[in-house]
Parts: structure tokens; sequence; C-alpha cells
């Protein structure tokens, strides 16, 4: 028997807990406690861990030998450790909540699918110090079992807060990764399920031969025992190609049915793609072939001649007896034995064979992005985030010295599209799909006796699918597309009539399930303790799984338009749930949001940090089990969890729905952050490159490349700094937008020192455009208005004396660094504004504190510029009366009293706000016709040297 | 500077006490602080047309016409069509009642002419396969008729129809044209200035009658011009400055300026001796009615009409030939040079303290040049009263190749053509930057808010 694995529940702050908490007090994270505890050693709980680092751990509960461990990302023996990989393995796959039915369904005659959404789990092992977020999801494989292969992937950490605070993200991306995975394996299921047709129709053609023989030997023959055992035989394959086409159609109309899943988001290309592929099979084995089909000749064609039947009137395409000439596919069938006795001498597909090549390494690489972006503790994540979004806040400022956060647009496109791991320029595996044929309520038939009309684009798209069918497959039918509606419908209630069954069976867990269902429910009544009515007319609509349950589901059901939507909010939801804390959401919310089960607002803090607290543990007794109405599949649960009252099995607990969404985002950032955070669930393809290598800079996790070159640059940067008394002239003419000029003979040297000085250059651009890390030949005006940090090789040649022309001809424009000689010329500055960052008595030593320390200062700096900018009356007369002379004097009054700036600090301040005007003007498209200005004033340089 | 880029190397003291004068870096009076790059042209941009307050046309010898709006700096128009350079360009206004419209008419070396709309880029009207190139135009508003110069001379009227033609004898053709009273015109052609009137008949036919030949100046002319309603000047390589009458065509006035400075000038015998015929050459007259700013090689002389004097002057205002200049008003000029700058001038009163601006840093503009020259500023000329001297008050540093032309659009800037290919807009920078705050503004008004 499986031991008891503590699940831990996904919760919520009890609403009841804690009410009005200040909404100016620091977050949790931030606070010092006052007198820590003799044993609140924060790195104890992560101490007793046997492994390092989290991990993803994908486990498959196999049919031959149970559970066992298929992969970990990172593939490193090191990040595990001592942890007992095939315990955990058993473990995780024995809290599997899916529903996954498998045999005959009363009333239907073949084999089913069970078409099984994810689950998710949050499981704790205290004894192994590992807590682990879980996904299950089944894989179809036509060998196994009810076809279907139980796998689970699991994020394995050993901060079980972490998993709890980041449960909605993780949720998403496994989901992703998991619609992912299930994409590639309806394929790779399909084109197997195309070679066991291509099989069976074979072994078909060969028996029919044979019994005809037979026939003929003579009537006496028709009734021996040998005879009967041939009819049999081919009634046998007769009836597992009725159900193997069966199966095909069932797949093929995987994405027809409602999702009740919010995350199940699948892109629109691989449904397609999917569809039609799975729609040419099906096509293709709509009738049984004809049994002298197999012939050495190749196989004959009958698209156009034979008329569409509906499944069972196979035997009517028997009689076709046209030789066409065929071409012969590239898969040479096979014939099958009756019935293969042993399903455990069997060797059962790994993972990557059951999964489309590219898919399967899409996966893979989404997981691995995930196992990157969630590195670090919970604090630097949080931290992170919380920059990030604040950030992003600051669209106008944030553009001068702050590191970009991806393309923002990219990122919105991004989202409203359903994400798609696949790169689909990469799709040549397989042959080129025509069009989608989508299935409507009307089949599309080919007339066998006329040609299909050209002008119909319908039929035609059938016509070019099929013809580049025949290149690859060979033999085509015409499609009963009508049929596939009905199939999937059937499919359909049967699955809902069994849940419907199971849920009487376990109806004492399933209350608390219900409970979780009516929170998301409108339904201002309800209230902790559900009452029967209620209970069983939610049992009921819960259970018949029909579209118009309640008013949330619907948006889940509505596929693709709606979806992308629902996630958004989802992503804006888990963001706010990071921003917010749980005890400052609760008091608010529940005056605007509807009841919140008890399971929900469960103290989490409380849960977490005092276990032992009868409360928590009596809202665990009470909330033994709780799910969300969308993954109905949960209802099996398997029966050796009854007894633990502590397990939960978290579906997708936040509901698709606005309204019932269980927190609002409060506090500081206010709505603004839900908004623009709601964009950042989606980028966390590029958020891992850029967005963690600024922040990351001071933790040291995630994007270390990146990391070490601005930590080196911020040491660079000290360096210069520290060595040379001119460097504050040198950071006032990048400030102030004079284009400097980094002089010298040794390119590594002016690359560093380039690389170091970037850090000054207001509005770098995304990737750095401004700056010229190394010019090797003489610039022009162009140039100086395109760079506005350049690094310049110093040659003794004729090029040189022609790059030193032009450095002296627009030498009004730039300031000159010799980095070999170490002098500058720059136009004199005396202000004070840069003495805190370039100060060569600086008592920073580190080479990254230098660097937060100057970002803070720039900070300062572009929040004053947005300030000047954006006052009016520094700008535009205030009266008709006002002259230019009065705004100037304002302006300048505003500078120097104001804020305290001299002369040469106050063009700083001037160049910021001319940048962020012209970002602010400038057309979002980009304007290629017009010209950037480029602004300059006349002033004396003068040389300093060391 | 110099020393210091390149390492201490000795020997560049001569250098950096150039002759050329040099403002240096402060040039509190220069208004331009800010620049915008105009790119469009494939090759040398020659010429540059204001067509009304905002836009400007250019043309050049990649055989394209570009209209620009100078506000923006957005580029409006791309007037394809010629296939060889264009050799003449001129505005061409129709006004009928209220509304006037300009258009623009080029002439090109592949032979033909062009009519086009500026505001659509249409080519309106194209002649080609004429019997040579024009090389001037010259537009008779008020007649509605228009001259091509070239080894002919024609006249068309507004729908390109030929009037009249005249076949000149002289080889060089006509390169100038200027309208003068009484329905004459003045042709430069060699060292001759011809006098053309044109009839109307009766019958509303045009004719061009020769009226007189004045063959004074000694070479080629190079600048004509008309100064104001009575008087007209011409200008000739070998330095002749003749102000004419412009009703009876005779000699006002005859300066030639390079006798008079040798004169004046002790010091500078040994160059003058031989003088290279660039360096006196007359290259570009402009006038403002009451003073003529004449380019004669690298320097800059200001002639009053009403003293007829030369009333101040730069003998070495650049390092390199003058290509054109303009008077801004009584005292400010312009000019730009075939060394790549831009120069704005005053006109000052002789200071006592006669030093120039020191180089300062930034003498080094003629480092590696062969035709570099060498020896102190001239000012001399201290004795000759009422004479008043140049003060170079900014320059304008941009093109890497000889500046070929620039307009002034007021207070919207300057725009200037290069060699380089490009044209580089000048603005000031303090007025851009309230505009641009005044548009910020409005759209923050229409967004509401941030």
């Amino acid at each position: 028997m499986i031991g008891s694995p503590d699940v831990v529940a996904f919760t919520k702050e009890d609403e009841f807990g804690q009410n009005n908490p200040d909404p100016w007090s620091i977050p949790e994270e931030f606070s010092i406690p006052l007198h820590p505890l003799a044993d609140s050693n924060p790195w104890a709980k992560t101490s007793y861990a046997k492994f390092t680092k989290d991990f993803i751990l994908i486990s498959e509960f196999s049919e031959q030998v149970g559970p066992q461990p298929l992969l970990t990302i990172p593939d490193d023996p090191k990040v595990c450790g001592t942890f007992d990989l095939n315990y955990f393995s058993l473990r995780i796959m024995s809290v599997d909540y899916q529903a996954s039915f498998v045999g005959h369904p009363p009333g239907s005659g073949y084999p089913r699918l069970s078409f099984v959404e994810d689950s998710r789990v949050v499981l704790g092992d205290s004894k192994e110090g590992a807590f682990a977020y879980i996904h299950h999801l089944t894989l179809y494989d036509l060998e196994a079992r009810g076809f279907v292969r139980p796998f689970c992937m699991a994020y394995v950490s050993a901060d079980e807060r972490k998993i709890m605070l980041q449960f909605q993200e993780l949720s998403l991306r496994f989901s992703q990764a998991s619609e992912c995975l299930k994409a590639g394996n309806r394929r790779a299921f399909a084109k197997e399920l195309q070679r066991k047709l291509q099989d069976l129709e074979y072994t078909h053609s060969v028996l029919q031969r044979e019994e005809g023989l037979q026939r003929e030997a003579g009537p006496q023959c028709m009734y021996s025992a040998h005879a009967v055992e041939k009819a049999n035989e081919l009634a046998n394959v007769e009836k597992s190609i009725y159900e193997h086409r069966d199966l095909l159609r069932q797949i093929s109309c995987y994405h027809c049915r409602p999702r009740r899943d919010p995350h199940a988001v699948t892109c629109q290309k691989c449904m397609t793609q999917c569809l039609s592929e799975c729609e040419a099979l099906l096509d293709k084995y709509a009738k049984l072939a004809n049994p002298f089909s197999y012939t050495d000749k190749g196989r004959k064609r009958e698209d156009v001649q034979s008329p569409t039947d509906d499944g069972g009137g196979g035997k009517g395409a028997e009689e076709d007896e046209d030789e066409g000439i065929k071409r012969r596919s590239s898969y040479t069938p096979q014939l099958i034995k009756a019935r293969s006795a042993k399903c455990f001498d069997k060797r059962l597909k790994t993972l990557q064979e059951l999964c489309d090549e590219p898919f399967y390494e899409a996966t893979m690489e989404l997981l691995k992005e995930t196992e990157r972006s969630f590195r670090g503790d919970l604090c630097y994540l949080h931290t992170r985030r919380m920059d990030k979004a604040l950030r992003r806040r600051q669209r106008i400022t944030n553009f001068l010295f702050e590191e970009d956060l991806g393309d923002e647009d990219e990122d919105e496109g991004g989202m409203l599209r359903p994400f798609c791991a696949v790169n689909h320029d990469l799709d040549n595996y397989t042959i080129l799909n025509p069009p989608p044929i989508v299935l409507g309520p009307e089949p599309v038939e080919l007339d066998p006796l006329e040609p299909p009309d050209p002008l119909d684009p319908a039929s035609e798209t059938s016509h070019t699918q099929e013809s580049e069918l025949v290149l690859e497959e060979g033999n085509l039918d015409s499609s009963p597309s009508d049929q596939t509606l009905e199939t999937q419908e059937s499919s359909e209630e049967t699955k809902g009539s069994f849940s419907s069954d199971k849920s009487g069976t376990g109806l004492a867990e399933k209350q608390q399930s219900l409970a979780s269902v009516r929170s998301e429910l409108p339904d201002p009544d309800s209230d902790l303790t559900p009452d029967a009515d209620h209970n069983t007319d939610l049992e009921r609509e819960s259970s018949s799984e029909d579209m118009d349950i309640t008013a949330g589901e619907d948006e889940g059901d509505n596929g693709g338009d709606q979806t992308p939507v629902s996630l958004l909010e989802v992503v804006s939801e888990l963001e706010a749930s990071m921003e917010d804390n749980c005890e400052r959401r609760s008091g608010i919310e529940s005056d605007l949001l509807v009841p919140i089960d008890t399971a929900c607002c469960m103290a989490q803090e409380g849960f977490l940090y005092e276990a032992s607290a009868p409360e928590a543990a009596s809202h665990l007794d009470q909330s033994s089990h709780h799910q969300s109405s969308q993954t109905l599949v949960v209802n099996q649960e398997p029966q050796s969890l009854l007894p633990l009252q502590n397990d939960y099995a978290v579906g997708s607990l936040c509901s698709e729905s606005p309204a019932a969404g269980l927190e609002l985002p409060v506090g500081l950032l206010g709505d603004a952050v839900s908004r623009t955070t709601a964009e950042d669930g989606s980028d966390y393809t590029m958020s891992a490159s850029t967005g963690s290598d600024r922040a990351a800079s001071p933790l040291g996790y995630g994007g270390v490349v990146t990391l070490r070159q601005r930590k080196r640059a911020g040491h660079v940067a000290l360096r210069f700094v520290r060595q040379y008394p001119f460097a504050i002239q040198a950071l006032w003419c990048l400030l102030s937008g004079r284009t400097l000029v980094v002089l010298g003979a040794d390119e590594g040297r002016v690359r560093r020192l380039v690389a170091a000085l970037a850090l000054f250059v207001p509005g770098p651009g995304k990737c750095g455009e401004r700056v010229q890390a190394w010019l090797s030949c003489p610039f022009t005006l162009t140039d100086l208005k395109r760079w506005k940090l350049i690094g310049l090789q110093r040659v003794a040649s004729p090029v040189g004396s022609s790059m030193l022309y032009s450095l002296s001809r627009y030498s009004r424009y730039i300031s000159i660094l010799d980095a070999d000689q170490k002098t500058l010329r720059c136009p004199p500055y005396r202000g004070q504004l840069l003495a805190n960052i370039a100060d060569h008595r600086t008592y920073i030593r580190r080479g990254s504190t230098y660097f937060l320390h100057v970002q803070s200062t720039l900070c300062r700096l572009a929040a004053k510029a947005f300030l000047f900018t954006f006052t009016h009356h520094l700008h535009l007369p205030v009266s008709s009366t006002e002259g230019p002379e009065v705004v100037e004097g304002r302006r300048r009054c505003f500078l120097q009293e104001q804020l305290g700036l001299g002369e040469e600090d106050s063009q700083i301040l001037l160049y910021l706000s001319q940048l962020v005007t012209q970002q602010y003007l400038q057309p979002p498209a980009g304007n290629s016709a017009v010209a950037p200005c480029f602004s300059f004033n006349y002033t004396t340089s003068v040389l300093y040297k060391i | 500077m110099l020393r210091w880029i390149l390492g201490g190397r000795e020997g560049q003291s001569s250098v950096e006490k150039s002759p050329v004068l040099c403002i240096g870096e402060e040039q509190p009076k220069n208004c331009f602080t800010e620049l915008q790059v105009l790119k469009g042209h494939f090759d040398i941009v020659r010429f540059l047309v204001q067509i009304d307050d905002f836009r400007c046309a250019s043309a050049g010898d990649d055989g394209l016409v570009l209209v620009w709006n100078v506000e923006t700096g957005e580029r409006l128009q791309e007037l394809r069509g010629h296939s060889q350079q264009i050799t003449a360009i001129t505005t061409f206004t129709c006004s009928n009642g209220l509304m006037s419209h300009t258009s623009l008419i080029t002439a090109s070396s592949d032979r033909s002419l062009s009519l086009w709309d500026p505001d659509t880029g249409n080519r309106v009207q194209t002649i080609s396969d004429l019997q040579s190139s024009v090389k001037c135009l010259l537009v008779l508003e008020r007649l509605c008729v228009w001259f091509s110069g070239g080894e002919e001379l024609c006249v068309w009227d507004r729908d390109f129809q030929l009037q009249c033609h005249r076949q000149n004898h002289s080889d060089t053709g006509i390169t100038a044209l200027i309208e003068l009273p009484k329905n004459c015109i003045a042709a430069a052609m060699d060292k001759e200035i011809m006098i053309y009137r044109l009839t109307v008949s009766t019958d509303s036919t045009l004719s061009v009658a020769e009226m007189r030949c004045l063959s004074d100046h000694q070479d080629q002319i190079r600048a004509l011009i008309n100064v104001n309603d009575g008087l007209f000047a011409s200008g000739s390589h070998a330095g002749e400055l003749i102000i004419w009458d412009a009703i009876d065509w005779n000699i006002l006035a005859y300066e030639h300026i390079l006798w008079e400075e040798s004169q004046t000038c002790a010091q500078a015998e040994i160059r003058l001796a031989a003088p290279k015929p660039s360096e006196m050459s007359i290259q570009h007259l402009t006038t403002n009615g009451k003073l003529i700013l004449a380019a004669v090689g690298s320097g800059l002389y200001v002639y009053s009409i009403l003293t007829k004097t030369v009333v101040a002057y730069r003998k070495v205002a650049h390092d390199s030939n003058v290509l054109h200049t303009m008077l801004l008003s009584d005292s400010e000029l312009m000019s730009c040079s075939e060394d790549g700058s831009v120069r704005m001038w005053e006109i000052q009163e002789l200071p006592l303290t006669a030093e120039p601006a020191s180089p300062g840093f930034f003498g080094m503009w003629t480092f590696g040049r062969p035709n570099k020259q060498t020896g102190p500023p001239t000012k001399k000329v201290v004795d000759v009263p009422n004479i008043r001297t140049l003060e170079l008050t900014g320059d304008l540093i941009g093109h890497s190749g000889a500046v070929q032309m620039f307009a002034s659009f007021k207070e919207n800037g300057l725009v200037t053509c290069s060699t380089d290919h490009l044209l580089i807009l000048w603005k000031n920078g303090a007025r851009q930057s309230c505009l641009r705050s005044l548009a910020l503004f409005q759209k923050l008004e229409e967004n509401g808010g941030l």
C-alpha cells in the first residue's frame, strides 16, 4: 500500500482571520522580526532535503513495473543528490486524480478513448523534505492498457511555501507543457493508428482471399471447423478495423469537445494540423478496403468512385472492383496475428516515442524554461516580480536607464494568441497540410460520379488534401464528417453519465468538492456548509458536464476566443497573489466578491507556519478533498486516500471568471499591477534572458552570462570612477547627451570601458543601439547622431589620420576619452549632481553594489526628468500675456531653486527631458520618414589629465 | 589638441596657428543647436529651392528632386523622371485670382525640361529631346512665361509651348539670366552680357529681340544678379564687379577686387604676384538692395551701393572657395564653402584691438590638406576710414563634403546641401524644444493623461 503522502492544501487567506489590515504595511517578506525565535533559522526548513536545487521530475505509472521516474530537469545527477526518485515517483503517482476511464461504457460497442483533463496536486513529503507541484496527464498509446499511459510532471522543491505561492504560475506553465506534449502524443497516436489500420486491412484482405478460395473449393467446406475459424478470424479483424477506425475518429474529435481546463489552450495551428491529419486518416479508413487492394501493383484509389458511407456500411465498398494504379505507401503492412497473448512481454513505448518529435522537444524546452524561471528562493522571485511590475508602470521613463523588459506589444499579442511552443517554421516533418477543414454541420462529401466543383472551396480543399495525401499515404476515401460530430457527442454523454455514477458513490468527499464549486458560482447566499438541495443541484450540474453549467464555466468552454482572456485573468490573479499579502487581501475583497469557501479562505500563512494550529487542522478536516468544478475528472479518487483527511487535490482552483477570482489586486500597485503583470505570464520565454538578469544582478540566480557581464560592467565602472579623477566629467557628458568617444589602441580595454560606461547612457535602446563598442573607421555626423558612446580604435596609419580628422572636425559634438593617455577632453563640469556616483574616494568596493547604487541614482534622475517634462507651466505660458522669456525664467527657477541644479546639472535634466518628450511623441510604429534630431550646444572643451 | 591626439607628435605648431580664423567651440550667437540629417540623394546635391514657408526642394546630380518638410524633416515627395543630373531648378508660381500654385521647373543634362507639382509629386509637363541642355531658367511671372538658357534662348508659356527661341553665337551658351525692367532680360554669355527685349505683338505672339551686347568684362562672367529696380550687377572670374544701370545698360561702377586689395595689403604681394584664378573669381553675388555680397575665392566682400566701395571684407573667410552666400540682414551674412562649413558673419565696426579670435584647439581643418594657406590672417586696411570688419559669429559643421548651397527658412531653420549626398536641417534647439513641449502637452490632452 502506498504510504500517506501529506498532500498540502492550496488555500487562501481566511477572510475572517484578520480584519482591516494596514494596506501600507511592509509585506511579510520585508519585515524584520523583532525577536527572532531561537529555532527560526530560515534555512532550517530546507536543510534536510536531500537535493540541492529545485528540479522537475517526470514519472510514469507503468503498467508493467509501476511508478518509475523517467527524467529530471535539469538532467544532472548532482541535482537530486541522494534523493530517492523511485520512492518519490511512487508518491506522486499515487495522488493521480485524473478520472481516467477505460473500457466499454454501457451502451457503446467500441472501446472509448478517455478524454482526461489534467489534474494538479500539491504534495509534501515532510520526511524527505520535499514538496512538489504535481501535474498529472494521460497520453495515448495503442498498445497500452485502455490505450492510456498515465504520466506526471512534478516540480520538486524543498520550500513548501514556494510551491504554494507559485502554484498558479506553475500550473499555467505545466499546463502549457502538458498541452504541448499531449498534442504531440495525439499526432503520434494517429500515426500509430494509421499503421495499425493498414496492417488490419492487409490482414483482412488476406483473410478474405483465403475465404474466397475456400468458398470456391465447395459448399461442403463452408461449415468445416477450419472455415468457421477463418470466418471468425475475419469477423474479428473486421471488428478490430471498426474499433480502430472509431479510435481514429475519437482522437480526431479531441479538439471539438469542450475543455474544462482554463489553462488548456492549444495552438490553433497545431490543432488544425492535427485535425486535418486525423481527418485525412479518417477519410482513408472510413470503410473497409477492397480485399484485393493490397496487390503487388499497389493499392487502388477509391476516393473518386466510392460513395461516402457512414462507418457501418463499410461492406458496400467491398464490391468496388476498380483496378486503378496506386502509389506505394512507404509503410509495408504486416499481417496481424490473432490476438497477442501477453501484455507483459512487449516493450512499452518511451515517452519520446509516444510524442511527435518536435512537440516533445518543445515540451522539454518549456520545462527547462520553467525550471530556469523558478530558480531562486521565494523572496527572490517575489522581488523580481515586484520589480518588474513596478518598472512596467513607468513606461514613460523606463526606457532611459532600465533594462528592456522585452517587447511588451509582442507580449500582449502573444497573450491573446493561444500559446504554442512548437516552432511552426520547422514543420517539415509532416506533409504539407491544406487549409484546415473545420468540422461543420454539413459533411464534406464528394460526389462519386462528378468531379468536385472547382468553385466550391470546401470540396476543393478536401480534394487537394486528398491528392496530397495520395502521394504520402495511398488509399483515400471521402469523409463522413458528420459522423465525427456525432461520435464526439456520444463520448461526451458517456463520460458524463459515468461521472454522475461515480459521484453518487463518494458523496461524502463530493460535498467538499462541491463547496469549492459553489465558491465560484455567483451565489451570494451560499455559506460555509452547503445545504443538501444546493448540493444535489450542483451535483447534477457538475456531473452532467454540459456546456451550460455555470456562467463561469461557460467562459472556459468557449474555446479559442475566450480562453486566452481567462488565461489573462488567471495570470493577473496569480500576479496579484504574489503582490498581495494574504492578510491584506481578505478584508477588502469580502464585500466585493462572492463568498469564499472555507477551504479556499483558509489561513495560508497560518497553515504553513503554524502547522500544529488546531484551526488549521480543523479546516483540513473539513475540506479533506476539494476541487474545482472545472476538473470534474477528479471525481475518481483513489480509495487508498480516503481515510487521509488532510489530502488535497487541487484542481484549477483559480477559475477563469473574473468575478470568481478570489482576490483583488489591492495595495500600493492597484489595478495597474494586475493589468501590467498580466503580460508577464506569457512572456516568460524571454523573461529569463532579459528580465532576470537585471533583477538578478545582486542575487546570482538566472541569466548567468548577462549577470556576469553586468557585474563586470559595474566593476569596471567602479574602477573607472576610482581611478580617474575626471570620471565625473565623463559621466556628465554621457548623461547630458554629448557623445563620448573612447579612444584607445587596445580593443579589449576599450570594449571593457565602453561596456562599463554604457551603464550611464540614457536610453541606450533595446539592444544598445546607441552604443558602438568598437569602431575602426572614421565616423560621420550620422554616426554621431546614432551613437552616444563610441569605442574608437587609435591607429597610426593613413586611416588613423583621417579618423583623427573626423575627430577634430566633429570635436564640438563629442568628448574624447583617451584610454591610453588617460585624458579626457570635454566641456567643464562643476556640478554636484553626479558627485555621489562618481566619487573616486567611494567606499563601495563591489561592482554589483556600485551598479545598484548607480541604478538608484539614475532612477532618481529619471523621476526628476519625468516631473520636469510633464510640468505644464515650465514649458508653456500660463496666460496669454506671458512671453517665452517668462516661461524660460520659470523653468530656470525650477531647475535651480526647486531641484537645486546648477547650469551643467540642468543640462542633464534637459537632455533626459528631451528624450522623454521624444519618446512620448514618437509614433508607436516608429516613423522612419522623419530623421531623428541631434541636439548639441556650443561650449568650449577643456582637457582633463589624470 | 592635435598633438594630444597624435600622442605628442612634434612640429605641428605651424598648423595650429592656421590663418583661417576659427571661432572655437564657444558660439553664443549661434542659435543652430539642433540638426537633422536628411538622407535621400545618391549623388551631389547642388540646388535648394524654397517652395513655400515650410517646404523646400533639393536637386542634384542623381537626377532626383526631393521635396522636404522643413519643419519636421520629413520627405514629402520624390520627383523621379530625369535620367541625368539636374542643371537648373526654379519655382513657377501661377496665380489665378485668389489661388496661387507653385510648381517646379527642372532642367537636366538629359536635355529635358519638366514641370512638377510638388503637392502630388506628379510630372505635369515634360519636354525632351532639346537640342542642348538648359543651364539656367528664368520665370517672368507677370507675363506667365519663362525662359530657358543654354546654347539657345527659348521662351515658353505656362503650358510648355515654345513661344520663340533664339540661337546664340557664343560657344559657352547662356550661364545666367535675369529680368530687367521694360520686358528686358539680361543673359550672361562667357564674357558678355546680352540684353534681350521681349515684345508681345498684337496677336499675342512673343518675340525676342537682341538689344545690346555689353562686353566690358575681361573674363568669364560667373554671377549676374538684380540689385534693385534700377541696377544690376555682374561678377567675373577675374574678380571684376560691375554695377550696371538696368534701364540704359551703362556701367555705374567698376570694382576690381583683387587689384584693390593688392594695393592695400602689403604683405600679400608674394601670393598676389600670381594669384590663382579661383582665388579671385567671383563665385557668387547676393544683394539686399543696399549691399552686395560677393564671394571671391575663399573670401567675402561686402560692397555698398551707396558709397560704391567695399565696406567690409574678409579675404580668407573659408578654407576653400565660397560657393554660396546670403545677406540675412544689413549686418548679418552667411556663407558656405567647399571646406564643408557654413559660417555666419556679422559686419562690425572695426575694433581697436583687431586680434582675431583665438584659434583654440581647432585650427586643424587644414591638416593634411594640400591647399592650406599659411600666414597670419589679413586684417589690414586700418588706414582706410569707413571700413568695417566681418566677424565670425558662428559656424555650422556637419557636412563631410563641400556645402553647395543653403536656404534659410527664418525661424524654421536652415537647410544645407552638400557633395556628401546629404542635406542637413539646422534648427534652433530652444525653439524646437518649445515646440516639442507644446506637442507633448497636446498629445497628453488628447490621450487624457498619461
